[in-house]
């Protein structure tokens, strides 16, 4: 049988599953918004925002009940600190998602530009670190939180590449000002969940191995 | 102030059952140092062993090294009485003599140790009571009231400030606060972190949180062995040992 404890653990980790779903389909619909230029997705995103934040409350809740009733130790108290810090983290996720639709409904009220950048390639990648991320917590896995972490610097880069090209496209034609610069908000929104990616994935290193690899290299409590 | 301790392949037997194996341990001076571990790990037994009050019991014996400061306790010549005035013992149920007066249970051991000068006995006895954080609570009957009309945490207090009357190096507590409501409690620990300015601590707790709050280091005693010896925010964040993150976060023990 398992304790109270053990279940609390098993309801924490089973509700921050269900807000990273949440969260990943709040990305698809947002990209899936860019890609279709449907508002419908956008609408979807945004009256979604409310069951992540609701989520998030939620598991604030739980945790802080686990730690005040259980005060837990070790490896339990390293897994509540980090699903405390993934659940913030997935929260903004959810925001980014938000502010990509926003973009998504003022580009589709004027007529569509060609830009030179490749926001679903983008999307793809961001789409693949927050679920390897999610995967990595699901399994307890640092090998696959690792991973996500090398992710990061593709991502980086694309969004540094969408920068020089819009930029460019601004300079050259002053009328797709309105629409490349959302395209550019959209990239570095994009950017940004690939960071919450990268500090999920930080997390889950935090809970399974008891280090602290943020800003780079591995520190372990002497 | 206080003095380290060293303990080098420290055995200890009940008859024929060993009950500590090869243990091997330094305890920093004015250090709280806390042990932990299951009910029959050996965790009593070993500070027991350090003031020699395991060999108190019949059959029971003990082998190896222990230093505390320049004494070694197990060494040829060395006196049992003298090494328990120098490592002070506070025990689980407050223990005061019940038909003695506070000032009384507080100058119990001096007048043990032939102590007989009055005005130097007032005077460790109130400083002993101050160290205890109890002189404001009993100053105004030190003669009047007897140790056992004191509160539970009180009494416990009165304990440690006989302890501390004969000015040990070392104070070994065993479970100390684990018969005491909460605010008893925290009196309790706040006071031992005081302590450690002018002594050595070591206090055996079943309580982890309690090793938590009050010791600078931590020892997991697990079948009579010392599995791990470290910084407590290392063994409550982050053991070593298998063993002693299953014992921390409750999963047997």
């Amino acid at each position: 049988m398992r304790s109270r404890f053990q279940q609390g653990l098993d309801e924490l980790k089973e509700k921050l599953l269900r807000m990273g779903g949440l969260a990943e389909q709040a990305i698809d619909r947002a990209t899936e918004a860019y890609r279709t230029r449907d508002s419908k997705f956008c609408q979807l995103v945004l009256t979604g925002e409310s069951a992540i934040n609701e989520a998030e409350r939620e598991i604030d809740e739980l945790a802080l009940d686990l730690l005040a009733m259980q005060q837990p130790m070790a490896i339990d108290l390293r897994f509540i600190l980090a699903v405390l810090k993934i659940n913030a983290d997935l929260e903004r996720v959810g925001d980014q998602a938000v502010n990509i639709a926003q973009r998504v409904l003022d580009l589709i009220s004027e007529v569509e530009i060609e830009l030179p950048v490749d926001i679903p390639r983008m999307a793809d990648a961001v789409t693949t670190m927050v679920q390897r991320a999610l995967e990595s917590f699901l399994d307890g896995k640092a090998e696959v939180a690792e991973a996500v972490l090398q992710m990061d610097g593709i991502v980086d880069r694309m969004k540094d590449e969408a920068f020089v090209v819009l930029v460019q496209k601004m300079h050259d034609n002053p009328k797709t000002v309105r629409q490349a610069l959302d395209v550019l908000l959209i990239a570095r929104n994009l950017e940004r969940i690939a960071d919450h990616a990268t500090n999920i994935a930080e997390d889950v290193i935090f809970w399974v191995r008891g280090a602290d690899v943020r800003h780079g290299g591995a520190h372990y409590r002497e | 102030m206080g003095v380290g301790i060293e303990v080098r392949g420290l055995n200890a037997w009940y008859g024929k059952n060993q009950a500590l194996n090869e243990i091997d341990m330094k305890v920093p001076a004015n250090h709280v140092t806390a042990v932990i571990g299951p009910s029959g790990c050996g965790k009593s037994t070993f500070i027991r062993c350090l003031n020699r009050m395991h060999e108190t019991i019949p059959d029971a014996r003990a082998e190896g090294d222990v230093k505390v400061g320049e004494m070694d306790v197990y060494g040829d010549g060395s006196d049992p009485v003298e090494v328990r005035r120098r490592i002070g013992m506070v025990f689980q149920k407050p223990n005061p003599f019940p038909t003695m007066s506070i000032y009384g249970n507080v100058a119990a051991g001096l007048k043990l140790n032939g102590f007989s000068n009055r005005k130097q006995m007032d005077e460790l006895v109130e400083r002993s009571l101050k160290l205890a954080a109890l002189w404001d609570e009993v100053k105004d009957n030190l003669h009047k009231k007897s140790g056992a009309s004191l509160s539970g945490g009180q009494q416990q207090r009165l304990c440690i400030a006989r302890a501390l009357a004969v000015e040990p190096e070392v104070l070994l507590m065993d479970e100390p606060a684990s018969a005491l409501d909460p605010i008893s409690t925290s009196k309790i620990e706040e006071l031992i972190f005081q302590l450690k300015q002018h002594y050595t601590v070591v206090i055996v707790t079943h309580n982890m949180q309690q090793a938590a709050r009050v010791a600078e280091l931590t020892g997991f005693f697990l079948m009579g062995s010392l599995i791990e010896y470290d910084k407590t925010e290392k063994i409550f964040t982050n053991p070593a040992d298998k063993r002693t993150e299953d014992y921390v976060t409750g999963r047997f023990g």
